[in-house]
């Protein structure tokens, strides 16, 4: 079994965000990158499909040179080897960025599985996986949670809201977009952490894949940071005049509340 | 005149209600609305989406497929419909199926996609969407003459602009092999309404202390009407509720007029899956929880006591 898992390099969840003028945030010092914590679902799955049906796992990610570094981390938690898609912009359009995917990995090989995660935590564009299904012309799931692959066919479970779970089926080879709830990612442990440091990554220039200008994209005009709220206005009192008073600021003064006998 | 198609999703029989704002959030003097739905109860639906604007509902469907069995043939008949009508966008609820949907689209056709919206102009075609966890907001600027984007529920509220509506039945010659096919739906032992969509949410986090004491949510809940039951990251690693039950980062985004933290310390993830919330009060023992510095209400008291006392102030 050919397995790719693309992963992306991006700031940490709990890491400041500081702009750099209107277009760019600050990414060379004190901010701490990660795996795209969706994309470690992706890996952590790829890993347990291998290690049942035999095979190879792959790491494929487009970013900065930086982005070897989330390469790294999934050769540690077991992936064979990776290919490291380099360019020196810090946000690329989806429709670029699946081209690359699609490019590097029919270079290399011939995938029975992509996986991707279901988003980024950075740019939050949720779609790279669906415009790179499109490109190879293979089925995806986005949102996964529960995977099985039985005779050519991969069946994946997705949460569609209400308490309600959707059971979907594709032919291989197809892309899944793994997301929280698929599985428990393994956390490296030191000697694999070295081993990996020895693995294959190989590089290619975003610029020598040939990709084609999309007649349509997306510009970033603007980026700000958002101001947090204020401080809580504190409510005070007994339990019972705490609850009354709120009730009734909900529904006369902040108009969030219905009156519902 | 420009024309903007909306999904429409439907619940127990009737339009979601956060689908009215975003008719609301698609509509301008220079636009005509048309609703899109995949079943054939456009008549039942007319009422309601003719009271905030809607022209025109069209009822999608395939002769001898069943359109709803594959989120490819879905697709497939939005890309018709759009090209059968001329429209000049489809924005959808950002909900999974919405998402799922409009992602598949802007791939099959090569148009530029937007998701979770929190404003859209489209006589300007910018939007601004969240990025970074909620920590900034970004605008774009959709290059192409086609706008495809979803929009967060609840942040534009719906606005009544009484219109004629008339329902049009649009069918297509669709290819019945889709490379996705549903072959089940399952019930999760989650709540039953939908998070992304109720107007309230109220979330329990680790002090909860078991799956049955969210049980006094779910009581809150049903005293406030449109409200879902959510919970945080530490509570679903704890086994207290299901994943499809999570706010934050790793599970659902919410953007309700009115958000209640039980027992929630207020982490940044979890803050970015709620912090478009019109009104946030948040009940901690610790008066010192850091949701207290981010928030617009504050009962410092034990949720067990608080709680309860809501549910009772509301019956009153």
């Amino acid at each position: 079994m050919q397995v790719y898992v693309c992963v992306k390099h991006v700031p940490d969840t709990a890491a400041r965000i500081s702009l750099i003028g209107e277009k760019s945030f600050e990414d060379k010092v004190a901010i701490k990158f990660v795996v795209n914590p969706f994309d470690e679902y992706a890996v952590e799955e790829a890993l347990k499909i291998v290690a049942n049906e035999g095979g190879e796992v792959v790491i494929v990610s487009v970013g900065k040179e930086a982005a070897v570094a989330s390469i790294r981390s999934a050769l540690a938690m077991g992936a064979h080897r990776g290919i490291h898609i380099k360019t020196d912009q810090q946000f690329l359009d989806s429709a670029i960025v699946s081209q690359a995917l699609k490019l590097a990995i029919e270079q290399d090989g011939q995938p029975d599985l992509i996986f991707t995660g279901k988003q980024s935590v950075d740019s939050e564009g949720l779609q790279t996986q669906y415009r790179l299904a499109v490109a190879m012309k293979m089925p995806v799931v986005s949102g996964v949670v529960n995977l099985n692959i039985e005779a050519g066919k991969a069946i994946a479970e997705r949460d569609v809201g209400g308490g309600a779970r959707e059971v979907l089926e594709m032919q291989m080879p197809c892309i899944i977009g793994a997301t929280k709830g698929l599985n428990d990612p393994r956390f490296p442990k030191l000697p694999d952490i070295m081993k990996a440091k020895k693995k294959e990554v190989k590089q290619i220039d975003l610029s020598s894949l040939g990709i084609d200008q999309p007649a349509a994209t997306v510009e970033l005009l603007k980026l700000e940071t958002v101001a947090p709220r204020s401080k809580a206005k504190m409510l005070n009192g007994s339990v019972q005049e705490i609850a009354e008073n709120f009730i009734r600021i909900m529904k006369e003064e902040e108009k969030v509340l219905e009156d519902n006998k | 005149m420009t024309k903007i198609g909306v999904l429409i999703e439907i619940e127990d029989g009737k339009v979601k209600p956060s689908c009215f704002g975003m008719i609301t959030a698609a509509k301008d003097e220079n636009s005509d609305v048309y609703a899109l739905v995949f079943d054939n109860n456009g008549e039942s639906y007319r009422d309601s989406l003719a009271k905030y604007g809607v022209r025109k509902i069209i009822e999608l469907s395939a002769d001898g497929v069943d359109i709803n069995t594959s989120p490819d043939t879905q697709t497939s008949m939005i890309a018709a419909a759009v090209e059968s009508f001329q429209m000049d966008g489809i924005l959808g609820v950002n909900t999974v199926v919405s998402c799922d949907i409009l992602a598949r689209l802007a791939a099959l056709l090569k148009q530029p996609l937007v998701l979770d919206c929190v404003e859209i102009n489209i006589p300007e075609k910018t939007v601004k969407k969240s990025q970074f966890s909620g920590k900034t907001l970004a605008t774009f600027k959709i290059g192409s003459d086609m706008l495809i984007c979803t929009l967060r529920p609840n942040i534009v509220d719906a606005e009544e602009t009484p219109v004629e509506c008339e329902v049009l039945p649009f069918q297509a010659e669709i290819e019945d092999k889709p490379l996705t096919r549903v072959i089940e739906v399952k019930k999760d032992a989650g709540s039953t309404k939908d998070l992304a969509d109720a107007t309230i949410v109220i979330t329990g986090g680790r002090p909860m202390g078991s799956a049955e004491n969210f049980e006094i949510l779910q009581q809150c809940a049903d005293a406030m009407g449109n409200a879902a039951v959510g919970a945080s990251r530490a509570s679903v690693d704890a086994g207290y509720a299901p994943h499809s039950m999570q706010i934050g980062q790793t599970g659902k985004i919410v953007s309700p007029k009115l958000y209640i933290g039980c027992g929630i310390s207020g982490s940044v993830q979890h803050y970015a899956g709620m912090k478009t919330s019109k009104v946030i009060l948040a009940i901690n023992t610790d008066k010192d929880a850091p949701i207290f510095e981010k928030c617009d209400y504050g009962i410092i008291g034990d949720l067990f006591e608080v709680v309860p006392a809501l549910t009772k102030a509301l019956k009153k």
